[in-house]
């Protein structure tokens, strides 16, 4: 293998080149990203980045010296051509590849029933967004959020901080896939920091003229808005292979090791794939963690350059969310559960540890304010067949 | 294999005690990490580099 090329300055594509470099491959490693900026980190977009706890430099992945990387940033892969082992660029360029890596990631969902392109109405998913956001924030606006999911919560918290007005609307309960049903404490809490939480509702109508003045819910009611942040969940950015021979369904289909069914030479990590967990009954799974995209990068640089001798990829589920002065922490995937025990604290405080079954069998753990209680539970949860990488 | 960490920098997520309990620990009072085993045995290094990736703020380096 004389060349690679990885799709996707992210996260998971920097941990890729960085395992393909610690694997000993010297060959040409060429990376594309739609964004102009080098891989950054997420997690401060919706936290730091918007309260000021975080500078902007900081938000940059620290990259060691001697990856030797031809960056083509600000570049847009537009199609893959499996057959000829090319990508095409917006534009018609065309890079060839011996090996490829997907972990193009995931954009943030749109609502029909939001227009695009009006003032004050933001997504938050990339870099630009949180800028775009930071400075709407800085105009004191008050603040409507769709989305009661983590990056809904935590853009609320952020809010909070700065002292804003703050009106949550989600058709779901808040945290509901990571808190199932103690998401009450989630509500609560967010109640506290003085966040006016209105569940279950829908938007049907944003209304406003050069910018976003008011938003109509399903009940009739309207809510005055200056800045809409809608958090609705993220889609797969997989648009670029749709003629390309792969398997799409929620996600790009991998194997279990996180190679591309379908295409040879292309492996993929992060957001973007779906693979069958083999802790999990083996049922394909999609995850948007950090610790997911970290992880899976090195799995499938791996499985690049060692085909499936590789293993599988098996890395326990782990999460946190940092929000109203707590941190929530969880492993495994407590959205399977049909059973949930708190086992110490109030899920409406600051300290918890709560336990996720189905049909019996633990599938997840959270804890707020007892990082050290996880351990336990990440051990149970580890997969026998978990291969101790090298 | 030589571990180190940016006390500075710790955020106390704790995502390296629970990778490599062997090698890190948090401190009862702050949440900080420790480094258990500043050298840990090359039998241990799938292990120490899992958790060197997991610090959401790059806080542990890890050298040879």
């Amino acid at each position: 293998m004389d060349s690679v090329v990885v799709v996707g300055a992210s996260l998971a594509g920097l941990r890729a080149v960085e395992a393909l470099r610690g694997e000993g491959y010297d060959g040409r490693i060429v990376v594309i990203g739609d964004e102009v900026h080098p891989p950054y980190d997420r997690p401060p977009l919706s936290k730091g980045l918007l309260t000021g706890a975080t500078d902007l430099s900081a938000v940059t992945l620290r990259q060691r010296p001697d990856l030797a990387v031809e960056w083509r940033l600000g570049e847009r892969a537009v199609a893959l051509h499996a057959a000829d082992r090319e990508v095409l660029l917006d534009g018609g360029r065309r890079v060839p590849y011996d090996g490829l890596v997907v972990a193009t990631g995931a954009t943030a969902r749109r609502l029909p029933a939001v227009p695009e392109g009006l003032a004050g109405v933001i997504t938050l998913r990339t870099l630009d967004d949180a800028i775009t956001l930071r400075r709407e924030l800085a105009g004191r606006p008050s603040v409507v959020i769709l989305g009661g999911g983590f990056i809904g919560t935590e853009v609320a918290s952020s809010c909070r901080t700065l002292g804003l007005d703050v009106t949550l609307v989600t058709a779901d309960p808040l945290l509901a896939r990571a808190l199932g049903p103690l998401s009450a404490g989630a509500a609560a809490r967010a109640a506290d920091h003085g966040v006016t939480v209105v569940h279950p509702a829908t938007v049907t109508e944003v209304r406003g003229h050069d910018r976003v003045q008011e938003v109509v819910l399903g009940d009739g009611r309207t809510l005055p808005a200056d800045v809409l942040v809608v958090a609705v969940g993220a889609v797969p950015a997989t648009g670029w292979l749709r003629d390309s021979g792969a398997s799409l369904d929620n996600g790009l289909i991998c194997d279990a090791g996180l190679g591309v069914v379908g295409l040879p030479g292309v492996v993929a990590a992060g957001d973007v794939a779906r693979w069958p967990h083999p802790a999990f009954g083996g049922a394909p799974l999609r995850l948007e963690h950090w610790t997911n995209a970290a992880e899976q990068a090195v799995i499938a640089a791996r499985r690049l350059l060692h085909g499936t001798a590789a293993g599988p990829c098996a890395p326990v589920p782990s999460f946190w969310s940092d929000q109203f002065g707590i941190r929530l922490q969880g492993v495994g995937l407590p959205a399977l559960a049909d059973e949930t025990r708190v086992i110490e604290g109030d899920p409406a405080g600051d300290r918890f540890v709560a336990e996720f079954f189905r049909t019996g069998e633990l599938v997840g753990a959270v804890v707020a304010g007892a990082p050290r209680a996880l351990l336990a539970y990440r051990r149970r949860l580890t997969h026998p067949q978990r291969v101790p990488a090298l | 294999m030589h571990v180190k960490l940016d006390t500075q920098n710790c955020q106390a997520y704790a995502n390296c005690l629970l990778t490599a309990p062997e090698v890190f620990d948090l401190d009862e009072e702050s949440g900080i990490a420790i480094i258990l085993q500043e050298n840990p045995p090359e039998n241990l290094r799938a292990v120490v580099e899992e958790a060197v990736r997991s610090c959401p703020v790059q806080a542990l380096i890890l050298e040879g």
